[in-house]
């Protein structure tokens, strides 16, 4: 080293020589990409990113250069410094990234375990088939309506054309309510909702009643003392047996699926004339020959019976107050418990009341 | 109503190549719905025989056999085998039966018969040391009723000796051809329990001729005459018409022709003696009830009246009837003998000694005759027939006819003179507009149509103008009103014709809230696990013993019913409950222990209330008159109920599952409360069916509307549970009538909130819901409470616990100072201590 000289060279300060910046850049990037923990990082951070660092150290050293020096320099140490800021960002990314994955490596369960610890309810398949049905016709505009379970005599029976000495009663098999003399009933069918309804509202009407029903008929495979119905009744100006054949086919195509159609058989029932007994399109094998003779469904028919269906009579018009001159209607009804039973498959009837939960799970809550 | 198609073709001319199956369509059609076409489904070799000769022969097992050999004409087996007697042609064939000797003519199943009585088909047999060449038939095998073969009950059918030549086929003979339609007859078609009615329909159906059986020369005897049994009718209201014949000198020991017993078998009733029969058929024909007097056992005059209240009848039947004055009787001095049209009187029997036989032929009111079937729940054919309405125009033809058949096969002689009083009732004509048709129907039926269609069916028809007039024929009291003549033209013109247009309703306005609230609880329920089950509505004392309810709770009073299907469960049940817990005894007894069952029902509450009235059907009942029929019924409220037994979870890796408490039972009722906006109180209650200490009422504004808990332990062992099961019962209705039409408005304070805990001691009486409901009134700033601790032991005083509540307490406008904060806590502690006892931990 030569004695002080006013011809001091600023480009002599050894750590700002670009070959020694470049170094300490190269040495930190080695440093950053040797780390392999999150620990080790911080670590080379201090080091090679701190303010002891060689990298800032040299950066104070700038200033002992003159003016016109330190703008190259300060570009070199910035450049070097940014590089390893950025190398130290991408490495502590992947690091971070790779402890991570390791850290929920380590947690893995075993998903098929069992989850199923508290099961799930169930609602009765009459329940739903009862809304469905009720959905199917609220959605043509119609609505749905109700009435008690024990009903009185005459709106059971008289009401609806079954007078006192009526043969037809006796077809009914009714639960009396004591005494006798009370004239309350179990309700046999769902019609007498049929009759409040037309005693309550005025025409036009358009409602479907679904319910529960009784008769003394003994529990077995095919019968049962409680079922269930859903009725349907329609009142206005001009109705015909067309209409009631185009809603029950329309209700057979909600239900069953396009393509599906009814069938009138004449009948008999009081409180409808002309009445009829209507066949569904059998819903398995819809009646093709390739399929019918061997049909379970059907028995080899291509149709299966569904309810039965008429023109409301006149004479149950007026006894609830309905204008036969003016108005004509039309009624029907189809038993919901024998619906189930025949879309199922349900050999006895007795499963849909016995209360095994195992009847009921699968149907979930809607059907 | 069985119909014998060979008898059918007696009266309509059928095609010959037409099928049974071909035939019950167009019935169906026609509203004679088939049930099922009955055939013997016998076929093959099945001959007549004469039995040549027989050898008992004593068998080892105490039984003798007979060896026989039977000629059975051409098919006489050609090489002679191995049979006694003479080397004549026949076949060998053992039989056991001995009811029978040589020259008997049988019948026999050759080889190659099937008899579906018998399960197999017949063959040639090693049997007794013997082949047996076909088998000799009793009435059982060949599926027919003994009572035509008279001998043949303990043994072979022994036909009579003019029967038919050996080898003629027996299966015509005995009509083990014949096919039989059983035809659903309904109510309004009175006529069609006959022959008659049936063939007029089936003409009408296929267009061919049909042959009134009942067109025959009216009766040619004098209304004077010894024949003429004297008859006084006292009520031609009940009896419009009554006519008789009397048949004298009838051989009592005659049978029946076997065609005529045959074909009263095939057509559902029993053979039973020439009188009888002969009275059967023709009203098996015409559709006509007959009842048959023994003569020489009638006192005097016959006379027809209403019973007296209380007057006793035995029937043939053998049941002793008291009698209203709603029943008419056929008397003689005597008193009662007959339950007019309805059943004939034991005392006048027709028998086996008869000889001389007074036929009744009368028409009776229907009305009365289904009262009267009704009042003495007696069932017959005659009743059936007159309860629905006979042709009141026949009796006087077929009293004759009873009489041509009598003498024709009885020997008897008709005595001249016919009872005949009273006049048929002429039914109404039945005036519609033209175009009703149509316009019912929806198809487009025209007045030539419509016309056509009803007198095919023995209507008169007078067109006027765009008028209708029907006069519809005697046999058909059932065409009152236009529509049912509508019915009729339909029937004719074709159901299939209907075509199919779907109405446009007005728009509705869909579910109303109570059946949309009522579909949320169903899902709620099963939300919370439950699943729905639907038992019967049916309880007696017995079931309310089961739970436990005490002598007085108003639960016991049930409706009755007065024709309970089982005495066990004479009423309707007060409490699901009684329902719920069977199911649940149900799947505990199947295995599956941990069950949560739920069921939404109504239930039924009596009360002292009037008889409900019985009004006219002229006219619509007043407001006040329908008033007074909704009054006479029970209530009858939706009730919401549940059981669960077991696990509410399931034990697994995770843990030991959890048993379902009294604390679910609860949550489930307030978790329903709360999706019905409603909220309930609740208090400790001690009510059966449940445990004392673990039952909680369920309040709605301070009315009870149900209890959830534990059950007691005698329940829960009466029904065979596992230990600790719970339940709940609600009154759905209450809550769905609590439940506002809009739910709460949402308020929130976005400000910051503060939390405090507060330990309580308070004595163990004290319920811990009244704690928290004195703290979270104490203070506005108090935004919610809740118990996160409840603690007794050492560090409290005996009889006493220590509730931990959690507080967030916050302004709906500030930000809380710490001023607010102290103001609040103090308050908290001061309504405790001040409403509950409560003490500062
Ligand atoms: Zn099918």
């Amino acid at each position: 080293m030569s004695a002080p000289n006013s011809d001091y060279d600023p480009v002599e300060v050894t750590p700002l020589h670009p070959d020694e910046i470049a170094r300490m850049r190269d040495e930190a990037l080695a440093a950053v990409a040797a780390a392999d923990s999150v620990a080790a990082l911080k670590q080379v951070r201090i080091d090679h990113a701190g303010d002891r660092s060689p990298l800032a150290l040299a950066n104070r050293e700038i200033g002992a250069l003159p003016p016109q020096a330190r703008k190259e320099a300060g570009q070199r140490v910035g450049q070097a410094r940014g590089a390893v800021t950025q190398a130290l960002a991408a490495r502590t990314a992947e690091v971070e990234s790779a402890e991570l994955e390791r850290a929920l490596e380590a947690e893995k369960v075993d998903v098929t375990l069992p989850t199923d610890g508290r099961r799930p309810g169930a609602r009765h398949p009459v329940t739903t088939i009862s809304e469905h049905v009720a959905d199917i016709f609220v959605a043509m505009g119609w609505e749905v309506a109700e009435g008690p379970e024990v009903e009185a005599e005459w709106l059971n029976f008289d009401a609806l054309n079954l007078g006192p000495d009526h043969p037809a009663r006796t077809m009914q098999d009714t639960f009396w309510v004591s005494p006798e003399q009370a004239a309350t009933v179990l309700r046999t069918h769902t019609s007498p909702v049929q009759a409040r309804t037309m005693l309550t509202r005025k025409p036009p009407i358009y409602v479907v009643c679904p319910g529960r029903v009784f008769r003394t008929d003994e529990l077995d495979a095919t019968h049962s003392p409680v079922f269930h119905q859903v009725e349907g009744l329609a009142i206005d100006e001009g109705l015909s047996m067309a209409h009631l054949k185009g809603t029950l086919d329309h209700f057979a195509q909600a239900i069953y699926g396009d393509g599906m159609t009814t069938r009138f058989r004449p009948s008999y029932f009081p409180f409808t004339e002309p009445s009829a007994e209507m066949d569904l399109l059998c819903y398995v094998c819809h009646n093709e020959p390739a399929d019918v003779a061997s049909c379970r469904t059907c028995k080899g028919e291509g149709w299966v019976e569904w309810g039965g269906c008429g023109v409301v009579n006149p004479r149950v018009l007026t006894a609830c107050g309905v204008d036969p001159e003016r108005y004509s209607g039309f009624a029907f009804g189809i038993g919901l418990d024998r619906t189930i039973t025949g879309r199922y498959d349900i050999a006895d009837l007795r499963d849909l009341f016995d209360g095994d939960v195992r009847f009921t799970e699968p149907f979930g809550v809607e059907l | 109503m069985r119909v014998p198609v060979s008898w059918l073709r007696d009266h309509v001319e059928l095609p010959a190549d037409l099928s049974a199956e071909a035939l019950a369509d167009r019935l169906t059609a026609f509203d004679l719905k088939l049930e099922e076409i009955v055939s013997s489904g016998v076929s093959g070799p099945l001959v007549v025989g004469r039995v040549l000769a027989l050898v008992k022969e004593p068998q080892k097992n105490g039984k003798t056999i007979n060896w026989c050999r039977v000629d059975v004409g051409e098919r006489n087996d050609p090489s002679v085998p191995d049979a006694p007697g003479d080397d004549v042609p026949s076949r060998g064939i053992v039989c056991g039966a001995h009811n029978f000797v040589e020259g008997d003519l049988v019948v026999v199943s050759l080889p190659g018969t099937v008899l579906p009585e018998v399960g197999f088909e017949i063959s040639a047999r090693k049997t007794y040391g013997h082949v047996s060449d076909g088998m000799i038939c009793s009435t059982a095998e060949l599926g027919l009723s003994a009572d035509a073969f008279p001998g043949s009950e303990d043994g072979i059918i022994v036909l009579p000796a003019d029967a038919a030549a050996p080898g003629a086929d027996a299966i015509a003979l005995l009509g083990l051809d014949q096919v039989v339609l059983d035809l659903e007859v309904n109510p309004d078609r009175a006529y069609a329990l006959s022959m008659r009615g049936v063939a007029r329909d089936a003409g009408i159906a296929l267009g061919v001729a049909f042959h009134d059986p009942a067109d025959v020369d009216a009766v040619e005897v004098a209304t004077d005459g010894p024949g003429a049994y004297p008859v006084v009718v006292d009520d031609p209201a009940a009896c419009p018409v009554f006519a008789a014949l009397t048949v004298e000198g009838i051989d009592p020991t005659a049978t029946t022709p076997a065609w005529m017993a045959r074909r009263i078998e095939l057509a559902g009733m029993r053979s039973i003696s020439l009188a009888v029969d002969v009275t059967n058929y023709v009203m098996l024909e015409l559709g006509f009830p007959i009842h048959g007097y023994d003569r020489a056992l009638l006192r005097g005059p016959l006379r027809v009246r209403r019973a007296t209240e209380g007057e006793q009848l035995t029937t043939l039947d053998g049941t002793v009837r008291t009698l209203t004055a709603e029943d008419a009787v056929v008397c003689d001095d005597r008193g009662p003998v007959g339950l007019g049209g309805v059943m004939g009187g034991e005392e006048v029997e027709m028998s086996a000694t008869t000889t001389d036989v007074v036929i009744e032929v009368a028409y009776w009111d229907p009305p009365m005759i289904a009262r009267t079937a009704r009042l003495q729940k007696v069932s017959s054919e005659a009743g059936k027939r007159n309860e629905r309405g006979v042709d009141p125009t026949l009796p006087a033809r077929v009293a004759r006819r009873v009489a041509d058949l009598l003498v024709e096969h009885g020997g008897g002689t008709l005595l001249p003179g016919l009872t005949l009083i009273g006049e048929p009732p002429v039914l109404g004509a039945v005036t519609l507009d033209a175009g009703l048709p149509a316009r019912i129907t929806g198809v487009d039926i025209d007045t030539p149509t419509a016309v056509a269609a009803l007198e095919a069916n023995g209507c008169t028809v007078e067109v006027a103008g765009d008028r209708l007039t029907v006069q519809p024929p005697p046999w058909r009291p059932d065409l009152t009103d236009p529509y049912d003549i509508v019915e009729e033209v339909l029937r004719v013109v074709g159901y299939d014709q209907v075509p199919s247009i779907l109405p446009t309703a007005p728009a509705g306005r869909g579910l109303t809230r109570a059946q949309q609230l009522r579909r949320r609880a169903g899902r709620v329920l099963a939300g919370d696990g439950l699943v729905e089950v639907k038992t019967f509505p049916f309880a007696g004392p017995a079931d309310l013993d089961r739970l436990g309810l005490p002598a007085d709770d108003p639960r016991r009073d049930l409706v009755l019913l007065a024709n309970p299907l089982s005495t066990e469960e004479p009423g309707l049940t007060t409490t699901l409950l009684t329902g719920l817990l069977r199911a649940a005894e149900l799947n505990v007894g199947r295995g599956h222990t941990d069950a949560a069952i739920v069921e939404l029902a109504r239930v039924f509450r009596p009360a002292e209330r009037p008889e409900a009235p019985i009004y006219g059907v002229d006219r619509r009942p007043t407001v006040d008159e329908l008033a007074a029929l909704d009054a006479a019924l029970p209530e009858q409220p939706h009730h919401v109920a549940l059981v669960m037994t077991g696990r509410r979870e399931l034990a697994d890796w995770s843990g030991p599952g959890r048993a379902a408490t009294w604390a679910d039972a609860l949550e489930i009722v307030r978790h329903l409360a709360t999706e019905l906006h409603v909220t309930l109180e609740v208090e400790a209650a001690s009510v059966a069916p449940w445990h004392p200490g673990r039952c909680a009422a369920m309040l709605l504004d301070g009315t009870v509307v149900g209890h959830a808990g534990e059950l007691h332990p005698k329940v829960v062992e009466a029904y065979g549970l596992p230990p600790r099961a719970v339940a709940a019962e609600v009154d759905l209705d209450a809550l769905i009538a609590a439940s506002p039409p809009v739910g709460p408005r949402p308020e929130f304070s976005t400000f910051p909130v503060a939390k405090e805990d507060l330990a309580l001691v308070v004595a163990d009486d004290v319920p811990a819901a009244r704690v928290a409901e004195a703290i979270a009134t104490a203070d506005p700033i108090i935004e919610s409470v809740r118990l996160f601790d409840v603690y007794t032991g050492d560090q409290v005083a005996e009889g006493h616990r220590s509730l931990a509540f959690a507080l967030r307490l916050r302004a709906p406008d500030r930000t809380l100072t710490e001023d607010d904060i102290r103001t609040a806590r103090e308050a908290a502690v001061a309504a405790a201590g001040a409403r509950c006892g409560a003490q500062l931990r």
